[in-house]
């Protein structure tokens, strides 16, 4: 039997915030163990959330720029059970009256688009961390640090909606753009600002009803989230291909192994005993104010794509990756406002300087290159100065040395030869140095032609003109 | 010396015809006289007391007025004092100290008020008798033998043992004014949210506020001046304005309305506490007030919820105790989760862990619609009564509770009869709305003392302030000494 696959996705993301949602602490990353922490993130006798408001307005945004309508009226929920990095032993969470609902984003699957639904979005705290002794201090013995406690979280709720860990990978990665584009979020998986849980059951095709899910919890970066999805759709299928059936549960990740394992099953799931909030009051958001935020929501990365295409007539392949950051984007429309060959951009972009960047494992923000200097590279191309081949190499030093394009080229001479009686003597050279493929060429092998014009590109260390070498070889052969 | 109220200790402070520090002196002589009957106080802060008492005098000599400049004050066990202990009244908690401040302490310093101690209390709060004490209960002044009330009991009886000149208490469920009501003394339950909660433990986050117990309902007005008004660390205290309470003690009552709530005299009530109430009420109406009378149809339904939704949210707000951060932890422990059991079963007492068993029930999958929400629902139809009949008066009477004090141990073996010792008191809470408790008779062969409850709309403090002072200032019963 056939069987398809259902997943949908609950993430969590941090949002950008100075402090956290419900203290003045810090949020800041990496400092030492409970660092930012104070009497109200350490959940002491007394004390009393108060919502940060910086948070709630980000988070709007996160709803608005992913389809969602927003809840006119907000309750917290406390999530209730035991452990040691949660220091009042519930969570202040939203449950019933999240803060948006029914939102949507739209994923490229092989050239074709397809709309994921969003569940929910909700505002919640972050808990703290365990440290165990093996890594600090005595073994045996284990060590909270709180300064993630009260971090401010969003919980992106997909639909069932993903059919295979590809779509998982691709949504999470369009929910990690738009989040970042709207500035929300910096969605760093490394530094814990993204985490992914999965949901995933498997149905005969063509079924309506859902089959028993396993959720997997706290996938921490893209390959382990598409690694762990085909894990699990490899042993569901399994399971099922046997006659068995599969068993409600929340499975772990082990990333050495590949493997995914049982952590608890249905019957010791929690009860969370939500219920609302009395320290917090409901959080009426009215109309004008949402309206405010709305403004604020820049272009998104699928509206850009849809541009570029347009606008710049770029394949849809280069809109994808141009637009894959805000600030790639931006540095493309920067170049070609200084140089309206947008294709030329494109290639180079997408080419040289995201190779570069990916070597030196650095971000666009980090690019050495200005928009500016990448143009003046390209002009000199443009008006015939050097040639593509010769920029390539230019190109490379400029992003080492940081030094002008135009500064390269003087300093090495490398000013393409577009003097007719060099080129002249050159292609003259040539044409007697390999007597056999002039024959091949006039005997109807047009491609020796390339080698002919390799060689004279050769002599010329690159410099001469292509255009004209060419022509100027089929002329001289044609008088043979 | 000790026996002043607020109001004539700032005229002798003022007149400079005593100092803080003698009056803080003659408050600790009096402790030390009578503390080891009375038993209202979990620990004293003596030396900081001094300090303060100190300061304000230096205060006072520049010239500096403010109405609790110098005024020796106690405050219940659970109200945060940054520095020094903060108990609860629990185990769990016997050692902990704060690093800060409630915001009423915060408030309190800023006046100029000398904190002689932490007074007893129930556990967390909860009880009616201050017999769920982790320390020594404390004991009624009227009647040694017998319960001060509670939860605030500590705070009633060191107010009414002249221990302290006023104290702050707490109240979820009538903390403050059935303690007042058994003790003889003033206690003023304030709107929700008229006082800050930050800094008060929680027992129930929904119910409970910070509020005075005082010798005179004048003193009460010029305590909630200070405490009162918006915290902006308390998102649930309300931005509203804060009157000028002590205003109300000059406004005639002369054709106000006092609605008589059939419900609360009907059956329970002891009839010579009914009798008492009723002289009380007939008092109001010979200073001009009309009565009418008022019905709060789902009164009978109060206990249940309230025991509901205190409960619940108890049960979380307790959550926190758990051995990992602060306060108790037991050392027989091997494993996490026989450290949180341990701990909580060593650290909690009975009636606490009978509530936070009550609350994790009715909030449990499965139970929550049937108890929790139902639980709201009854609470909303509680809050419409009496939104209802306040639209027909002025302010409410009735009894604070249906007998007078009772003895030690009396119902310390039957948790329902302790709860309905809060049945006249609980639905002010549910209802969010303004009580006091006064002193209106004395009852019985031990003279035992019977408050007068008034109840009033929301934020309408002053009203209940108005009544209450003119009733006090035509009867004497407020001013009748325990005998000590």
């Amino acid at each position: 039997m056939k069987y398809e696959t259902v997943i949908g996705l609950e993430v969590h993301v941090q949002i950008n915030t100075k402090t956290k949602i419900f203290c003045s602490c810090s949020t800041e990353f990496g400092m030492p163990p409970n660092a930012n922490t104070c009497p109200i993130c350490l959940g002491m006798p007394g004390v009393l959330p108060v919502l940060n408001k910086q948070f709630l307005e980000s988070a709007m945004k996160a709803c608005l720029a992913t389809h969602c309508t927003i809840a006119p009226m907000n309750r917290f929920a406390r999530k209730n059970y035991f452990y040691p990095d949660l220091p009042k032993g519930y969570q202040i969470s939203q449950f019933e009256e999240p803060l948006g609902i029914n939102g949507y984003i739209n994923i490229n699957i092989d050239g074709t688009k397809k709309r994921i639904g969003l569940t929910r979005i909700h505002m919640e705290e972050d808990a703290g961390k365990l440290i165990h002794g093996e890594n600090l201090g005595s073994p045996g013995k284990s060590y909270v640090d709180f300064n993630r406690t009260g971090v401010p979280l969003c919980e992106v709720v997909s639909e069932p909606d993903l059919r295979s860990a590809q779509e998982a990978r691709a949504y999470l990665g369009e929910l990690k753009s738009i989040l970042q584009y709207a500035e929300v979020s910096d969605c760093n998986m490394e530094e814990g600002s993204l985490r992914c849980d999965a949901n995933i059951s498997l149905r005969p095709e063509g079924q309506k009803e859902f089959g028993t899910r396993t959720e997997l919890k706290n996938l921490n970066s893209f390959k382990f989230v598409q690694k762990a999805i085909e894990y699990e759709v490899d042993r569901q299928t399994r399971i099922l291909e046997q006659g068995d059936k599969v068993i409600q549960e929340t499975r772990l990740y082990d990333s050495d192994k590949g493997e995914t394992f049982s952590m608890r099953s249905k019957e010791e799931a929690h009860d969370y005993r939500y219920f609302p909030d009395p320290d917090l009051v409901p959080v009426v958001l009215e109309e004008a104010w949402v309206e405010e935020i709305k403004k604020t929501i820049p272009e998104l990365p699928e509206q850009k794509r849809e541009r570029f295409a347009k606008e710049y007539g770029l394949p849809e392949y280069d809109a994808g990756v141009l637009t894959s950051s805000r600030e790639l984007a931006d540095y493309f429309e920067k170049c070609t406002s200084l140089f309206a060959k947008p294709k030329i951009i494109s290639n180079w972009i997408m080419g040289d300087l995201l190779r570069e960047l990916n070597k030196s494992n650095q971000e666009i923000g980090e690019c050495p290159l200005s928009p500016e200097a990448l143009v003046n590279l390209l002009k000199l191309i443009d008006e015939g100065v050097i040639s593509g081949n010769i920029a390539k190499s230019v190109f490379e030093e400029m992003y080492q040395t940081g030094k002008e394009a135009s500064v390269i080229v003087e300093e090495k001479g490398l000013k393409q030869i577009t003097d007719d009686k060099a080129i002249d003597e050159m292609v003259e050279g040539v044409l007697q140095a390999n007597p056999s493929q002039v024959e091949e060429y006039k005997g109807g092998k047009e491609k020796v032609l390339g080698f002919l014009v390799g060689q004279v590109m050769k002599t010329s260390k690159g410099k001469a003109n292509p255009g004209a070498v060419n022509k100027l070889l089929k002329e001289k052969i044609s008088k043979m | 010396m000790h026996r002043t109220t607020i109001t004539q200790a700032r005229e002798l402070l003022h007149s400079k015809k005593l100092s803080s520090v003698q009056l803080t002196e003659a408050v600790f002589a009096r402790i030390d006289a009578v503390e080891d009957k009375v038993n209202a106080f979990a620990h004293l802060m003596r030396e900081k007391a001094m300090e303060q008492a100190r300061a304000a005098d230096e205060r006072i000599a520049k010239g500096e007025e403010h109405p609790l400049l110098g005024v020796p004050i106690a405050l219940k066990d659970l109200i945060c004092t940054q520095g020094s202990r903060t108990t609860c009244a629990s185990k769990i908690l016997d050692q902990f100290v704060a690093p800060y401040n409630a915001t009423v302490v915060n408030r309190l310093n800023a006046a100029g008020a000398v904190i002689v101690g932490k007074t007893n209390m129930d556990e967390f709060a909860m009880g009616s008798s201050n017999e769920n004490s982790s320390h020594q209960p404390a004991n009624n002044p009227w009647a040694l033998d017998r319960v001060p009330g509670g939860s605030s009991g500590g705070s009633a009886a060191a107010v009414a043992a002249h221990e302290c000149i006023a104290a702050l208490g707490s109240d979820t469920g009538g903390s403050i004014r059935q303690p007042a009501g058994f003790c003889g003394v003033t206690g003023l339950k304030p709107t929700y949210g008229r006082v800050s909660r930050f800094g008060l433990v929680a027992f129930a986050s929904s119910l409970d506020q910070i509020g005075p117990i005082t010798k005179s309902v004048a003193d009460a007005a010029t305590l909630m001046n200070v405490i009162g008004g918006k915290d902006p660390q308390d998102s649930t205290s309300a931005d509203v304005t804060l009157p000028d309470f002590t205003k109300a003690l000059h406004q005639d009552v002369k054709g106000m309305k006092l609605g008589i709530p059939k419900e609360y005299f009907t059956s329970g009530i002891q009839p010579e506490v009914e009798k008492a109430v009723q002289e009380g009420i007939r008092t109001l109406k010979s200073l001009g007030m009309e009565t009418v009378e008022v019905s709060l149809p789902h009164l009978d339904y109060a206990v249940a919820t309230y025991y509901i939704i205190a409960c619940a949210e108890a049960s979380t707000n307790l959550s926190r105790y758990d051995g990992v951060k602060y306060g108790y932890r037991s050392s027989k422990s091997d494993n996490l989760v026989n450290m949180y059991e341990n701990t909580r079963e060593e650290g909690f007492g009975e009636e606490v862990k009978r509530r936070i068993i009550l609350g994790t029930f009715v909030l449990s999958s499965g139970y929550y619609d049937a108890y929790y929400l139902k639980g709201q629902q009854v609470r909303t139809l509680i809050k419409q009564d009496f939104e209802n009949a306040l639209e027909k008066c002025d302010v409410l009477a009735a009894p604070v509770t249906p007998y007078p004090a009772f003895k030690q141990g009396e119902k310390l073996d039957d948790p329902l009869q302790m709860y309905l010792a809060d049945i006249y008191t609980i639905s002010a809470n549910l209802a969010g709305i303004p009580a006091m408790s006064i002193p209106c008779g004395f009852v019985g062969e031990e003279n035992l003392p019977v408050g007068l409850q008034l109840m009033g709309k929301h934020f309408d403090e002053s009203n209940l302030i108005a009544v209450g002072h003119k009733f006090q200032q035509t009867t004497d019963f407020h001013t009748k000494q325990a005998p000590l």
